[in-house]
């Protein structure tokens, strides 16, 4: 082995290049085959349409009020359902939080995550359904007819909740968990009510959290795709996003259109995210996360 | 700790709503439960009578062998193959700092924080192209993708923990890559190695999105089998369906149990430390 050699070998060690870093090349290999090159791909071919100029995709998508209306639809099934799931979370997690025997709260709560949505949506398709027991139970407390939840919004939005639920509130908890109990029993000492401790101290260390919380589920209740179909109306009132991507993909074999709409749904998200971790910095007042810095 | 009466009332009502959340899981799983076993279930509580003719029925109508062997190859090979390029990865994120750290690491993040659907349409149609979509080995790819990533994610603290002294005086006695990994790194790691592939196996099982947009006819996993049955309702009896979902379910359940044996529930929404 030569001099030369030797001294690359070792001033590319001196960076952290040997063959141990080697090791981490499979991985970054298989992402960038699998994940960003689709991913450009799809990006540059979204704008090599099947006719037209380079744009014509996206015209087609922003001119046609049966393929733009789809973000407003799935906005208007993402946004309420994951402020109310964020919104109920953060009360619970807290209470949680003073409970001895979590154990066994969390493990129920994961059980829907685990599922997946198609199994929530048959679940509540014979659940909510004309004779199911929830519907048996409003007529025995005197409903006159039972109510229709399944194949239409609502159905979507339950279905959101059952499984979004649990994953706002173990997220929210992990991050609950993560303040320091001093902080709180400070405030408690110095005479401050349960509310103002909420307000003053939980929330701005709650905040960072929250956001990334927030974008999350966000970011899964927008690509809502099974539950849209199965337990929604798909050609009405919950033909989201993903549905007429994957028509569009898989249906009219029209891979530049899908992968336009596909772009379109990744920019929406991008923006909602940009916003709320946006807003975090705004409201985040210092690094007090474990209350220890 | 003992409050106001209005904190009690808003403690009652916080553990009400919580109920309220559980009872009615439960009685969606219940309601699948309990209608796979009915005969004729009408305007009553309970079905006129009980039976496991939809079992056998659901075994045959939708070729439950076939799906089973499919899904046990997929997930097999997810595991076994995340493991293989997750853990050494993970060693060399946790171990080595070199230049374009940050930017390995956001690559990692992003395929767990962009959802399925979202890069899933653009990567089955390269998979399309590529003529792998449709076979096994395009449902296995499609669902390495966030598990190799969600792999080395979990490993990395656990590298962290162990004393970089002991792969030094492996090094001394003149043990190798090889055998550093064989005979030192996975015994101490095999804690973190059981969890992170016990959760990508759970994982696997309930990917619906990437399997769903790669799997051809003879590719279908399980979860993606129990989606065209229920798209297809009116063409079978309601309570095979169910019979398919409970399958389902207690597939998952079981692999959910053991892997909460080495996890807590919340690990598995917190994919990764931010």
């Amino acid at each position: 082995m030569s001099a030369a050699r030797l001294s690359l070998r070792r001033r590319l060690r001196e960076h952290g290049l040997d063959a141990v870093t080697l090791l981490v090349i499979p991985g970054v290999l298989f992402v960038l085959a699998l994940f960003i090159y689709p991913f450009l791909y799809g990006l540059v071919l979204s704008f090599h349409p099947k006719e037209g100029d380079a744009l014509a995709n996206y015209r087609r998508f922003f001119s046609d009020p049966f393929l733009y209306d789809t973000i407003y639809i799935t906005l208007q099934i993402a946004v309420p359902v994951t402020l109310l799931n964020v919104v109920l979370s953060v009360p619970v997690a807290l209470r949680v939080r003073l409970m001895k025997h979590q154990r066994l709260l969390t493990t129920i709560l994961v059980i829907p995550i685990t599922l997946g949505t198609v199994m929530v949506a048959e679940g509540l398709l014979t659940y909510l359904g004309p004779r199911g027991w929830l519907n048996r139970s409003l007529l025995e407390i005197g409903l006159s007819e039972p109510v229709r939840l399944t194949h239409n919004y609502w159905g979507v939005m339950l279905s959101l909740v059952i499984s979004g639920f649990p994953f706002t509130f173990l997220l929210t908890l992990s991050y609950v968990t993560g303040i320091d109990p001093a902080l709180e029993q400070a405030g408690a000492m110095l005479g401050a009510r349960a509310r103002e401790r909420f307000r003053r101290i939980l929330l701005p260390l709650l905040a960072p959290g929250l956001a990334i919380t927030l974008a999350l589920a966000f970011v899964q209740a927008f690509t809502v795709f099974p539950s849209a179909i199965l337990l929604g109306a798909p050609a009405g009132p919950t033909r989201v996003i993903s549905i007429v991507a994957y028509q569009a993909a898989f249906e009219q074999y029209d891979y530049p259109l899908a992968s336009a709409i596909a772009m379109l749904m990744a920019g929406v998200q991008v923006v909602i995210i940009a916003a709320l971790l946006g807003a975090r910095t705004l409201v985040f007042r210092g690094p007090a996360s474990t209350g220890k810095g | 700790m003992r409050g106001s009466i209005s904190e009690r009332i808003w403690a009652f009502a916080v553990w009400a709503l919580v109920g309220f959340f559980i009872i009615n899981l439960l009685a969606m799983i219940g309601s699948v439960v309990v209608n796979s076993f009915g005969t004729r279930w009408f305007n009553t509580w309970l079905p006129a009578g009980f039976t496991t003719q939809w079992y056998t029925l659901a075994w045959d109508e939708f070729q439950l062998p076939d799906i089973l062997v499919v899904t046990a190859e997929v997930v097999g090979a997810v595991v076994l193959i995340s493991g293989l390029i997750g853990v050494p990865a993970a060693y060399a994120m946790a171990r080595r700092n070199f230049p374009g750290k940050q930017a390995v690491m956001l690559l990692f993040l992003l395929p767990l924080l962009v959802p399925p659907i979202t890069y899933g349409i653009p990567m089955a149609t390269v998979l399309y192209q590529a003529h792998l979509a449709g076979t096994i080995w395009g449902v296995i790819l499609a669902n390495l993708v966030p598990t190799v990533p969600f792999v080395i994610l979990i490993m990395i603290p656990f590298v962290e923990q162990i004393d970089p002294r002991v792969e030094a005086a492996a090094r001394v006695f003149g043990a190798g890559m090889g055998r550093l990994f064989v005979q030192i790194l996975v015994p101490l790691l095999t804690p973190g190695i059981l969890a992170a592939l016990l959760l990508v196996l759970v994982r696997t099982i309930a990917m619906f999105e990437l399997t769903f947009l790669t799997a051809g006819p003879t590719s279908q996993t399980l979860v993606v089998a129990l989606y065209y049955a229920v798209f297809a309702a009116g063409v079978r009896p309601g309570q095979s369906i169910d019979a398919m979902a409970v399958v389902y379910m207690v597939t998952t359940l079981v692999w959910l149990l053991i892997a909460l044996r080495f996890v807590s529930p919340t690990q598995i929404v917190t994919r990764a430390k931010q």
